[in-house]
């Protein structure tokens, strides 16, 4: 929707900003081919001179772009094979369309008229700070994923890779993730320890949740503090606590220690999370219903459960991810015989660099990109209710 | 039914223990700890399988958790639960636990097997009994690796240690070892110290600075690693030229994982890796773990563990016993440690040096680091 006039800017302000985004990417490129600062000039100059010769001189925005993209696509193929090639047609899109993006002006089209330019500015920016965070957060383990791929035994972008040669790939890693005996034995026991967790953790939380909801319940803050203090203290004090305390129970290294010790970190997530659920629940259902006769178990499993349920199946979830994700508490409670995958995973990490570990981590993320979604689906079905539920 | 079901399973069992050498005084269950990777998998291999052959109801549980085995025995202790049957741990870690009393005291002749040709296992093993509690395994050497794709055009490949400090020759990162053991050593000797003074000019606080200067002048250039599979991944990736790593694991990259990377042999450091057995087993683990070592540390098994990895075999008998790599088919001789040509120019780890100034020494290098 365009509600400003868009107007044609001056080359004087067009070129240097194309100019300064030219050498960010000629900074990346040159660093790539050894020479930062070669990269960082020649990037500056190439993209300020195109910027004055596509809007000074030809004026000819779809052959320009189009002659941009080939360009670049054949100077990256040139320097860097076919993944170069594939960069440099992005670059190439990218630049093309910067150039006419803003020495038409067109930037401003959805912005009010009123804008000034610094707010302009700033709007921009907020923009690609955003983009700068999400892509710091996000590439470490986009990179992790091609290299789970890798034909070789070590974590390198091989040439072959970097040529997008098939050779160069293999499924290998993948295939002695599902044969090999120590990671399906780590793998069994993640699988056989975490529901189990999670049952626990989702039975006390929810109990929890509930009675600390409860108005006539005394000392609620205080209780609710010892009950979250697992997600609060740093794990490695509650692991060599639990540690020296199991042990004299007889529980350190045992099937059920490591239970226990992972529903006592999940029970936070699940009080939290029910207890947010429990704001939007309105009391006066219980008491009609047992007015109509039922008592509180029946009350519980009929009226109050079902209307919690998302806020105790996304606790839950949580609990599972914690417990899958555990390293620390289980290297402390377990002992071998309750080697769990993360457990496996860095023992592998520091003994032996296996890009198994990749192919491992990417199925990991996969399943965890699944629950996240549910969790997500979840609690817009929650609000939904919740918005639909007698205030 | 529940006694004949009763009676069926105590027959089964007879017939089990009877076929297995009387295993019923015995623990049905095993915990060993080692150090993962290449490394473990040819103890595997070489040990616990043929041993399961023989127990075919033993369970074999791995821990790959020697690096931090002297902390986490000395937690055991504390809490009064020993989960660990035998460990597997470098000599100085076997001297610390001997020395407080976490790993058993064992007489060796009377555990162990004698050679085949009858010698008692205290000569056969000889010098390499350094602990009372020590049941030696393997001699493994700390050495460098370099890529040869990196070598400049026409020079030689680097082939002495004192290379490695060459920076105009042979120009690129180097990865060492973040710890003063070995560094310090090999910085003096190429500062132009003789061999066999080595330890007597570390002992004083003039040699420390003078290594640490040594290794001044490279500082620039070093990657430091704290995981045997550090230098091995660098020098596959070519972040760096030249880096120590054991030889076990240059071999593995080289030979197995055919990368482009040579050996430097010179001034190699030897040490010992071997078993302990924990104090305060019960008599079953402790019957057990005994059972196992006799049977993993004679001539043939420790003679077999060099069919998979490249460390040598501690007792002499089994030295002419080796013999080709499982897979790859290749005379494992000319890449043990103690081959004649590799050990031209050695280091022995000096056991009671590190021992008195380890604490001194390691305060200064991590000072000196973090300059």
């Amino acid at each position: 929707m365009t509600i400003t006039i868009i107007e044609p800017k001056p080359i004087s302000f067009v070129a240097p900003v194309v100019a300064a985004f030219g050498a960010f990417a000629g900074l990346l490129v040159g660093t790539a081919q050894g020479n930062s600062l070669l990269g960082l000039v020649g990037g500056a100059v190439i993209t300020g001179a195109m910027a004055y010769v596509f809007l000074q001189v030809v004026r000819q925005e779809r052959i320009m772009r189009w002659l941009t993209v080939a360009a670049f696509a054949i100077a990256g193929f040139l320097l860097g094979g076919v993944a170069g090639g594939i960069v440099g047609t992005l670059f190439g899109w990218f630049f093309g369309w910067l150039i006419f993006w803003l020495g038409e002006g067109r930037y401003r089209a959805k912005l009010p008229p009123y804008t000034t330019s610094l707010q302009v500015f700033y709007h921009f920016l907020f923009r690609v700070i955003c983009g700068a965070v999400f892509i710091f957060l996000i590439t470490p383990i986009l990179v992790v994923m091609p290299l789970s791929f890798n034909a070789e035994n070590f974590f390198t972008f091989t040439p072959e890779m970097l040529a997008l040669n098939p050779e160069g790939y293999s499924l290998k890693h993948y295939r002695d993730f599902f044969t090999n005996d120590n990671w399906q034995q780590a793998l069994w026991n993640s699988v056989s320890i975490a529901p189990l967790a999670t049952i626990l953790a989702v039975a006390f939380g929810t109990l929890a949740a509930i009675g600390l909801s409860s108005e006539h319940v005394p000392f609620r803050r205080p209780i609710m503090a010892v009950l979250i203090s697992p997600m609060i203290v740093p794990l490695i004090i509650s692991a060599a606590g639990m540690y020296f305390f199991y042990s004299r129970l007889g529980l350190q290294g045992t099937y059920w220690g490591v239970v226990l010790a992972h529903a006592a970190l999940g029970i936070p997530f699940v009080i939290i999370t029910v207890t947010a659920t429990l704001v939007g629940f309105d009391r006066s259902l219980t008491r009609a219903s047992a007015n109509l006769g039922a008592n509180p178990v029946t009350t519980f499993f009929r009226v109050q459960m079902p209307l919690i349920l998302p806020g105790v199946i996304s606790g839950g979830l949580f609990a599972f991810i914690t417990s899958f994700d555990e390293v620390v508490v289980v290297l402390f409670v377990g002992s071998a015989g309750q080697k769990t995958l993360p457990w496996q995973m860095f023992t592998g990490l520091r003994e032996q660099i296996s890009p198994t570990i990749l192919a491992v981590a990417t199925i990991l993320v996969a399943i965890s990109i699944c629950l996240l979604t549910t969790v997500e689906l979840l609690r817009r079905r929650s609000e939904r209710l919740r918005g639909m539920s007698p205030g | 039914m529940k006694l004949t079901h009763a009676l069926l399973a105590s027959t089964a069992m007879t017939v089990a223990a009877a076929s297995a050498h009387a295993d019923d005084h015995m623990a049905m269950d095993m915990t060993l700890v080692s150090w993962g990777g290449a490394y473990q998998e040819s103890q595997r291999k070489a040990y616990a399988e043929p041993y399961k052959a023989m127990h075919p109801d033993l369970e074999v549980v791995w821990d790959e958790s020697s690096n931090e085995a002297v902390a986490k025995l000395r937690a055991m202790d504390e809490a009064g639960n020993i989960t660990w049957d035998v460990v597997d741990v470098v000599a100085s870690d076997a001297m610390r636990l001997c020395d407080e009393g976490l790993a058993m005291e064992i007489d060796h002749d009377d555990l162990l097997k004698p050679a085949p040709d009858g010698t008692e296992a205290s000569d056969d093993f000889g010098d390499l009994i350094v602990s009372d509690c020590f049941i030696p395994q393997i001699v493994y050497s700390t050495t460098f690796g370099y890529r040869t794709d990196m070598v400049p055009e026409g020079t030689e490949p680097p082939s002495e240690v004192c290379d490695v400090w060459d920076l105009e020759t042979y120009p690129g990162k180097r990865s060492l070892e973040k710890r003063p053991i070995n560094n310090m050593e090999w910085a003096l000797y190429c500062d132009g110290v003789a061999k066999d003074e080595i330890y007597d000019v570390l002992a004083t606080p003039e040699g420390q600075q003078r290594a640490l200067d040594k290794l001044d002048e490279i500082k620039d250039d070093v990657v430091w690693w704290s995981a045997g599979a550090d230098t091995p991944q660098l020098l596959a990736d070519g972040e760096v030229f030249m880096g120590s790593t054991y030889n076990g694991r240059l071999f593995s990259v080289i030979e197995e994982q055919d990368q482009p990377v040579g050996m430097m042999w010179d001034m190699q450091v030897f040490d010992l890796d071997g078993w302990i057995i924990p104090e305060g087993l019960s008599d079953e683990r402790l019957a057990r773990a005994k059972d196992f070592v006799r049977f993993a540390t004679d001539t043939q098994r420790l003679a077999d563990q060099a069919k998979y990895i490249s460390y040598g075999p501690a007792r002499q008998s089994s030295a002419p016993k080796v013999g080709e790599h499982a897979e790859l088919g290749i005379d494992m001789g000319p890449h043990m440690p103690t081959d004649p040509a590799n050990a031209e120019n050695t280091l022995l780890y000096n056991y009671e040096f590190w021992a008195d100034y380890r604490d001194d020494i390691d305060a200064k290098f991590q000072a000196w680091l973090a300059q």
